[in-house]
C-alpha cells in the first residue's frame, strides 16, 4: 500500500480504447486526452504532482485519470517540488516515465536545483548509461488575472540549461500530440502549457500525428513582416495579423512550438521573404528566448534583413498586480507598433 | 518530551567497546541476533576491508599531492561505519553514495580507480551502477541523491520488488549522506517522501562531526537520529566506529525495509580524521585535543583488538598489511595509466535523441579543431 489517507479508493477501470476522429476540445482537455493515451500506451508512464488525484489538478488537466489508472500511476505527492522532481529522477532510473505537474509557473523554483543540476545532466554524467524520460508540465503565463507567482513565464531559465528540451503548444491539437511526443522522448522535457489558453476550444484530430515535436510552424501566411512567438502569444500575434490585414499589412505568423531546440528553418525562410522580423513573448525581454532568436537571425540572415529584429516583451519588472497586467503583457497593439517601426526602416 | 529543551538524548547502539571487548550495551540488545549472523570469516573480512581502504586512502592523497589528482576525498576514520553498513546490503539492493564511500563501492565490486579517474578530471561519473553492484554515481550537490534514492525505492515498491515474501529477492535502497547535507531541504523532502510512501529504504547519515569547517552542532541541536522519529520512521544512533553496530543495525533496518516495513534512519557517530578534502586545512578550525580523542577511538584498532582477543593468527594480520600495500600500489600504478577522454566527450550523451543545436555546434567544433591539424601538416 502506498496510501493510508482518506481519499476515496481509486479503482482501475477497464482500459478504454484509443480515441479516433476529430473533436472540438479545450487545450486543457486535449492534454488530459493526451496523458490518458500515453498512460494506455505505456504502463511505465505515471503522473506526479500536487492535487492531481481526486481533484484532477487545480486546472483539472488530470481529471478522471486517478479513477481510470489508480493511485499507483497518479500520485498525489507530498507538497514539495524538489522532492517531486528528485524522486521522479529515481523513478526514471528504475525505468518509469514520470510526468510531473507543477501547480503554477512561479512554484517551479524549489525544484530548480533538481532540474538543472541533476535531471538535465543525469544522462551525461552517466555517459549515456541512463535515460531521463521525465516530463515536467508547467501551466504558465498571464492573462488570467491571478495573484503573485501565478502568471510567470520562466521558460528561458530552462532553455538555457543543456540537457533539457523545452516546448510549448499553442493549440489543442498540438497539445494533444505534443504531450504524447514529450512523454515518448528519452530526454527530459519541460512542457509549458499556456494557461490562458486552457479553456478556448479547437479541433483535435485524434487520427494523425501532425508535426514533429521540435518543429516551428507557419500558422498564417503573409508577406510584409514575420512575427514569431510561442504559447498564448500566438493568439496575440494572430489578432495583430487580423488588424494589420485590415490596414493593408500582411503579417506572417510563426508558432515557435519548440523553444529548445529551436527550429530556425521556417523562420529563416520567412525572413527571406519579408526581410522583417518581430519576436514577441510574455516573458521579460532581457536575456530571453526572444533575445536568442533575434541574435541568431541577425547572425544568419544579416543581408536578408531590411530592418533590425525587434523584440516585443513584457517589461523587465516583476509581474505586476493583475489590475495592470494588460499594460504589462504584449498586446496586439504593441506588436503592431513594432510592425510599424520595422516597416519604417 | 524532554524536560529541558536542550536535553535531547538518544541511546547509542554499541556492541564493541573502544578497547575491543564485545560488550553490547542496552540499546544494542535487539541487534545482537543480527550480529550473530556473522562468522569469524566475516569479522576478518571487515578488518581486511578497513585496513585496505585506509592504505588506499593514503595512497590517493599522495597521488593528489604529486599532481595526479585534482582532489582527494579521504575516508580515514569512517571505515567502520561504511564497511559494516555495506556488508548488510544484498546483491539486489541499490546503494546511493555521497562522495566519501569508497569502500562501499569497493565492496560492491567497483574498481576504485574509477573514483580516481573522476577526481583526476577524466569523467563526471565514471562507472555503470548496474555493472558495479548497483553502486550509483557519487553526487556532489549535497543531499540530491537522497531524493533519487527515495524515488528509486518507490519504483521498487511499484514494481512489486519488495515484500514479496522471499528475502532472497526483496530489494531495498541505502543512501549515504552527511551531517552537513542533512540541513539541505532535499534531505528533509526525501525523509518526507520515504515516510509517506513507506519506501524500502535506509538513510545512513554519517555524522563525522564536520561539514568542511562547520561543526555538526551548527546543523542540528537535536541528535539527527531523533529527526527520523519526527519524520515518522524508525531511527537509531549508533557508534559509527563500531563495525559490528554498523552492520547489525543496518542489517535489521534493511531486512525490515525489504520485508515492507518501511524506511529507517541511522545516525552513525564517527569522525573525519583527515581533512575534508586535500584542499582543506583543518588546523584552522578544530582542536588537536578533539582529534586525539577520536583517534583513540579508531575503528581499526578496535576491531584488531577484538580479533587479537579471539586469538587471530599473526599471519592473518600480516597478510592483510601486505594485501593493503599491494592494493594501494596497484591502484597507484593504474591511476597513472588512465587516459584522457576523446574530445567528443563534450558533445556525447547530452541528449538521448539528436538535438539540432548540438548537431550544429559539434559540426562547427570539429571543423574548427580540424583546422589546426591542417595548419600543422
Ligand atoms: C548544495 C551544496 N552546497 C555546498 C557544497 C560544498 N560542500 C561540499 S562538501 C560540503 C560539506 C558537507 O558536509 P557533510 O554533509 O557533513 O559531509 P562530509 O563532507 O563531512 O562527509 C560542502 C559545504 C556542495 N557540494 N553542495
Amino acid at each position: 500500500m502506498t496510501d493510508t489517507d482518506t481519499r476515496p479508493a481509486a479503482s482501475v477501470t477497464e482500459s478504454g480504447a484509443r480515441r479516433t476522429g476529430t473533436e472540438n476540445l479545450p487545450l486543457g482537455k486535449a492534454i488530459n486526452a493526451g496523458l490518458r493515451q500515453a498512460m494506455l500506451d505505456d504502463p511505465k508512464v505515471l503522473l506526479m504532482g500536487e492535487d492531481i488525484g481526486p481533484l484532477g489538478g487545480v486546472f483539472r488537466v488530470t481529471e478522471g485519470l486517478i479513477q481510470e489508472f489508480g493511485d499507483k500511476r497518479v500520485l498525489d505527492t507530498p507538497l514539495a517540488e524538489s522532492g517531486i522532481v528528485g524522486t521522479a529522477i529515481g523513478l526514471a532510473m528504475r525505468g518509469y516515465r514520470p510526468v510531473i505537474e507543477i501547480q503554477f509557473d512561479g512554484f517551479i523554483f524549489p525544484a530548480f536545483d533538481q532540474i538543472t543540476t541533476q535531471l538535465a545532466r543525469m544522462r551525461n554524467r552517466h555517459e549515456g548509461g541512463v535515460t531521463m524520460p521525465v516530463v515536467i508540465r508547467v501551466p504558465y503565463g498571464g492573462h488570467i488575472g491571478s495573484i503573485e507567482h501565478h502568471q510567470e513565464s520562466p521558460e528561458a531559465y530552462f532553455a538555457h540549461t543543456p540537457g533539457l528540451r523545452v516546448v510549448s503548444p499553442s493549440t489543442p491539437n498540438d497539445a494533444y500530440w505534443m504531450i504524447q511526443q514529450a512523454i515518448r522522448s528519452d530526454d527530459p522535457v519541460l512542457f509549458f502549457e499556456p494557461k490562458s489558453r486552457y479553456w478556448p476550444k479547437g479541433a483535435v484530430d485524434f487520427d494523425s500525428e501532425p508535426t514533429p515535436l521540435h518543429a516551428t510552424r507557419v500558422v498564417r501566411q503573409g508577406s510584409d513582416v514575420t512575427v514569431v512567438g510561442h504559447g498564448a502569444m500566438v493568439t496575440t500575434l494572430l489578432e495583430a495579423a487580423d488588424i494589420a490585414a485590415e490596414e493593408g499589412t500582411s503579417l506572417e505568423v510563426i508558432d515557435i512550438r519548440s523553444i529548445s531546440p529551436l527550429d530556425y528553418g521556417p523562420i529563416l525562410s520567412s525572413v527571406e521573404k519579408t526581410g522583417r522580423l518581430i519576436v514577441a513573448q510574455e516573458a521579460s525581454g532581457f536575456v530571453s528566448v526572444g533575445s536568442e532568436i533575434a541574435a541568431t537571425i541577425a547572425e544568419r540572415a544579416f543581408y536578408l534583413l531590411q530592418a533590425p529584429v525587434l523584440r516585443v516583451s513584457s517589461y523587465d519588472t516583476p509581474f505586476p498586480p493583475a489590475a495592470v497586467e494588460t499594460q504589462f503583457l504584449p498586446s496586439p497593439d504593441r506588436v503592431l507598433e513594432a510592425v510599424d517601426r520595422a516597416l519604417a526602416y | 518530551m524532554a524536560a529541558n529543551s536542550n536535553d535531547f538524548s538518544v541511546p547509542t547502539v554499541q556492541l564493541l567497546a573502544p578497547d575491543g571487548t564485545f560488550a553490547p550495551n542496552e540499546a544494542a540488545e535487539e541487534f545482537v541476533p543480527y550480529f550473530e549472523r556473522l562468522t569469524d570469516a566475516d569479522h576478518e573480512r571487515f578488518y581486511r576491508e578497513m585496513v585496505v581502504i585506509r592504505r588506499f586512502d593514503r595512497e590517493a592523497a599522495n597521488l593528489q599531492r604529486q599532481g595526479q589528482l585534482a582532489l582527494w576525498v579521504p575516508s580515514h576514520g569512517q571505515e567502520a561505519a561504511q564497511v559494516g553498513s555495506a556488508f548488510a546490503t544484498r546483491p539486489q539492493d541499490h546503494i546511493f553514495p555521497s562522495y566519501r564511500e569508497h569502500v562501499v563501492g569497493k565492496m560492491r565490486g567497483l574498481d576504485v580507480v574509477d573514483v580516481l579517474r573522476m577526481l583526476k578530471g577524466l569523467t563526471l561519473g565514471g562507472w555503470v551502477p548496474e555493472e558495479n553492484g548497483n553502486f550509483h554515481l557519487y553526487t556532489l550537490v549535497l543531499a540530491s541523491q537522497t531524493l533519487h534514492a527515495t524515488g528509486y525505492a518507490m519504483g521498487m515498491q511499484f514494481d512489486g520488488a519488495t515484500a514479496t515474501g522471499d528475502p532472497e529477492r526483496d530489494e531495498a535502497v541505502i543512501v549515504y549522506f552527511g551531517d552537513g547535507a542533512s540541513s539541505q531541504g532535499d534531505a528533509s523532502e526525501a525523509l518526507v517522501f520515504a515516510a509517506s510512501y513507506q519506501t524500502p529504504q535506509v538513510f545512513f547519515l554519517q555524522n563525522n562531526g564536520w561539514a568542511i569547517s562547520v561543526p555538526a552542532s551548527r546543523q542540528s541541536r537535536t541528535p539527527f537520529a531523533l529527526r527520523g522519529h519526527g519524520f515518522g520512521m524508525r531511527s537509531n544512533r549508533i557508534d559509527g566506529n563500531d563495525v559490528f553496530a554498523s552492520y547489525a543495525v543496518t542489517a535489521k533496518h534493511l531486512d525490515d525495509a525489504r520485508a515492507g516495513r518501511g524506511p529507517a534512519l541511522i545516525e552513525a557517530m564517527t569522525y573525519r580524521v583527515g581533512a575534508h578534502t586535500t584542499a582543506d586545512d583543518p588546523t584552522k578550525y578544530r582542536l588537536d585535543a578533539d582529534l586525539a580523542d577520536w583517534v583513540a577511538k579508531d575503528p581499526i584498532v578496535r576491531l584488531k583488538a577484538y580479533l587479537e582477543n579471539r586469538g587471530v593468527a599473526q599471519s592473518f594480520l600480516d597478510d592483510v598489511e601486505q594485501e593493503a600495500a599491494d592494493f594501494a600500489s596497484d591502484a597507484r600504478k593504474r591511476a597513472l595509466e588512465v587516459v584522457a577522454p576523446d574530445q567528443d566527450v563534450i558533445f556525447d550523451n547530452v541528449y538521448a535523441e539528436a538535438n539540432a543545436t548540438l548537431v550544429e555546434e559539434r559540426a562547427w567544433f570539429e571543423a574548427y579543431e580540424a583546422s589546426f591539424e591542417e595548419a600543422q601538416s
